[in-house]
């Protein structure tokens, strides 16, 4: 396999490898950089670079004859397909829930599912993740409960208190700034000489942040276990890929930090956690980090406070749709003989009796007291601050109130 | 026991804590091989390595970003922004992260994170060196604001501030690094945060000041008391949480009250002092509250930064008037 490279002393300079390109990533299909030859004569540029892309699986669901044999065990593609089949099946529910007003603001993954669910399963329980707002797929591999993901997104703080994956950072929030957070718990990895590996995810409008790039640069240059994922699903609200960058790659960005870069098919979880699996390898290695660029595709609105029919063509999502991750694999694996429609069936039973588990304990979940404004600020509440807690008792409901 | 200046208190708290909490570590631009551009960090690269003395790349956003995540991780990170006018950058991972990563995760996460930073002005420095954005910190629930007016207090202060479990804003004054000496036990032992010290006695006016201008306050305090009128000073130390409490006892006393801010004036942190002062103490007052405070003007360059901040002739006016009322 050809991993991106800076390769000195070559004449060429930012040119994507051709041979990986697929007409259909629009994004990268195009010659991307022209250079003003300023003087007569050879040009001598000291480094050129490229950019691979990854897709194992195709859209129809043929493999890859290439594909390692370690990424097609049956029993990895069968746990990534449940995994991606619980993730769809949870999504769902939640964006139901907020529609029937029982569940605030939610961030649907519809499409994505394979980042999350490759990132997840490639990672060890001791690594650290540091998401972002869509990346329950990854989450709830890491242990993040369906209810604790309900309770966040239904305004209470404690959904960001996880039982399992206690070192996990919570959903972030302001885009961009997790990146920071992640090299900064890979340094103390580092520090500690821990084989420990800190993963971030941030989407297409996150890698134009300066946040990105600043923390990817130091994370670089004290090359300390990182890996940043892009979920690059096409769109940051309104605003289309091509709008957010003018490289041909987001992947490339990785270039200017001085760490290996790659582009994966997003929607094909056995590259996508081939990818994520070898970055994160490399990293607990000490090899450094790697950012990964996942070409996928935001199948629903940004939020449920969005409505993408303002801003986008519904043929070009439904063209977008028929690429999905999880029809694709399900196609192989039936194709494989590892797949029935008996199982299919058990399979959809069994995720939609967990979420109606996990929707009846959030929707079960006593509110918190008024206290709980107050209880985690600071370890202890300072001396000041007590006539604010108990203007706050004062005024509270007595049957706990419910926002 | 040593004479020490201001900075030279900030290094050995600093290598204190490096020596006695294998978790401590230093992180920010130019604190490495140049100790610093103040020199706060002098030596300590050199005697506790390059891994727990760090120097970072130029990018103050990030430095409070990975400070957040060391900060989750057990580390206690100590970062250094090298003057004030640019925490600005660094402004969104405190306010946005550090600050509230506690209160996020209820309790399962925590930032015990220091930020260090030079503040204020009256050393001639160039644009953006001289900033007070003491305010908008304290405005920031999750965070407390610390401000030394000593050496002894910068030792006391900042050790606490390393050893508290949640994320402290400690402004360094500028104009006190080298402005004068001060013996400080190097022993460890630190002072008590979210405390105000009374720094002189009185029975006639209280004086309110931190920082660098408890200087100043101390001086007007002198040159009035030429002139009969007995001013209790007192250094807020701990901005954010606030000691009402030993500015009430104050205030009670002497009836009287002027309150001096480097910081531009509106919404700056004299305004909560006279409001707390207001809401329970108003009946202690012979006289309104006032303010001496930097002008609502964007921070001068060097030539006229002298007449923008509160000087002795001012605060002394202030309390000349103040004593007159009623």
């Amino acid at each position: 396999m050809n991993w991106a490279r800076a390769r000195a002393n070559q004449a060429l300079f930012g040119v994507c490898s051709k041979k990986f390109l697929r007409a259909d990533e629009k994004h990268a299909a195009a010659p991307y950089v022209t250079l003003t030859k300023l003087e007569a004569g050879p040009m001598t540029i000291g480094v050129s670079f490229q950019i691979d892309f990854l897709r194992f699986l195709s859209a129809s669901g043929e493999l890859d004859p290439a594909t390692p044999r370690e990424a097609i065990d049956p029993e990895l593609l069968l746990g990534l397909y449940r995994a991606m089949t619980r993730t769809r099946a949870y999504d769902g529910k939640a964006i139901a829930l907020q529609r029937t007003g029982k569940l605030g603001t939610f961030a649907s993954a519809l499409g994505q599912e394979a980042i999350g669910v490759g990132i997840g399963a490639a990672m060890r329980s001791e690594d650290v993740l540091a998401p972002s707002y869509r990346d329950h797929g990854a989450q709830l591999l890491r242990g993040m409960t369906m209810v604790e993901n309900l309770v966040y997104w239904g305004g209470d703080e404690r959904g960001s208190d996880y039982a399992v994956p206690r070192s996990d950072f919570p959903i972030c929030v302001p885009v961009g700034t997790q990146v920071a957070h992640a090299a900064g718990a890979a340094y103390a990895f580092k520090l500690r000489n821990e084989k420990r590996v800190a993963v971030t995810i941030l989407g297409d409008g996150g890698a134009s942040t300066g946040d990105f790039y600043s923390a990817l640069n130091m994370a670089a240059v004290w090359r300390v276990p990182l890996v940043v994922v892009i979920n690059n699903n096409q769109w940051a609200i309104s605003t289309p890929r091509e709008m957010e960058s003018a490289t041909a790659t987001l992947a490339q960005k990785a270039v200017a930090a001085g760490v290996e870069g790659r582009q994966v098919d997003g929607n094909d979880v056995i590259a996508m956690r081939h990818v994520a699996h070898a970055a994160i390898a490399k990293a607990r290695d000490g090899g450094g980090p790697t950012l990964i660029e996942a070409l996928s595709y935001r199948l629903g609105d940004h939020t449920t406070a969005d409505d993408a029919s303002r801003y986008r063509d519904v043929e070009v999502v439904r063209r977008e749709a028929e690429k999905e991750p999880i029809a694709r694999l399900r196609k192989y694996l039936a194709a494989r003989g590892l797949w029935s429609e008996e199982q299919e069936r058990r399979l959809a039973k069994d995720c939609a009796e967990e979420v109606e588990r996990a929707v009846a304990a959030y929707l079960a979940t006593p509110p918190q007291a008024f206290s709980a404004m107050f209880d985690h600020l600071f370890a202890q509440l300072p001396e000041s601050m007590r006539d604010q807690y108990e203007e706050a008792r004062r005024f509270a409901p007595e049957d706990g109130g419910h926002g | 026991m040593a004479e020490l200046t201001l900075v030279e208190a900030v290094n050995r708290a600093l290598a204190h804590a490096l020596e006695h909490d294998p978790t401590v570590l230093l992180l920010g631009e130019d604190i490495g091989v140049n100790g610093g551009v103040f020199r706060a960090t002098l030596g300590l690269q050199q005697r506790f390595g390059s891994a727990r003395v760090l120097d970072t790349p130029l990018a103050e956003a990030a430095i409070a970003g990975v400070a957040v995540g060391m900060a989750a991780m057990g580390l206690k990170p100590v970062m250094e922004i090298q003057f004030s006018g640019f925490i600005y950058p660094a402004l969104d991972q405190l306010i946005n992260h550090a600050s509230r990563l506690r209160n996020r995760t209820r309790g399962r996460l925590s930032c015990p994170m220091v930020l260090r930073a030079p503040n204020g002005g009256g050393i001639h420095a160039p644009e953006h060196h001289s900033e007070s954005p003491e305010a908008m910190l304290a405005h920031t629930p999750g965070l407390r604001v610390v401000i030394p007016s000593s050496p002894a207090r910068a030792y006391g202060l900042l050790l606490a501030a390393i050893r508290d479990p949640d994320p402290v804003v400690f402004l360094e004054p500028t104009r006190l690094y080298r402005l004068f000496k001060q013996e400080v036990i190097d022993d460890g032992e630190s002072l008590p945060l979210d405390t105000c010290f009374v720094s002189r006695e009185g029975r006639d006016v209280t004086l309110i000041a931190w920082g660098g201008m408890l200087h100043e306050a101390l001086a007007a305090a002198e040159t009035l008391a030429s002139e009969g009128v007995d001013c209790e000073v007192i250094d807020i130390a701990t901005l954010k949480p606030l000691d009402a409490e030993t500015i009430l006892r104050s205030v009670e006393k002497t009836g009287r009250c002027v309150i001096v801010q480097e910081a531009a004036r509106t919404a700056g942190f004299g305004a909560e002092i006279a409001a707390v002062i207001v809401e329970r103490g108003l009946y202690f007052l012979q006289a309104p509250v006032r303010r001496v405070t930097g002008y609502d003007v964007v921070m001068p360059l060097a030539r006229l930064e002298g007449q923008y901040l509160p000087s002795v002739a001012r605060i002394a006016d202030a309390v000349r008037k103040t004593m007159e009322a009623a």
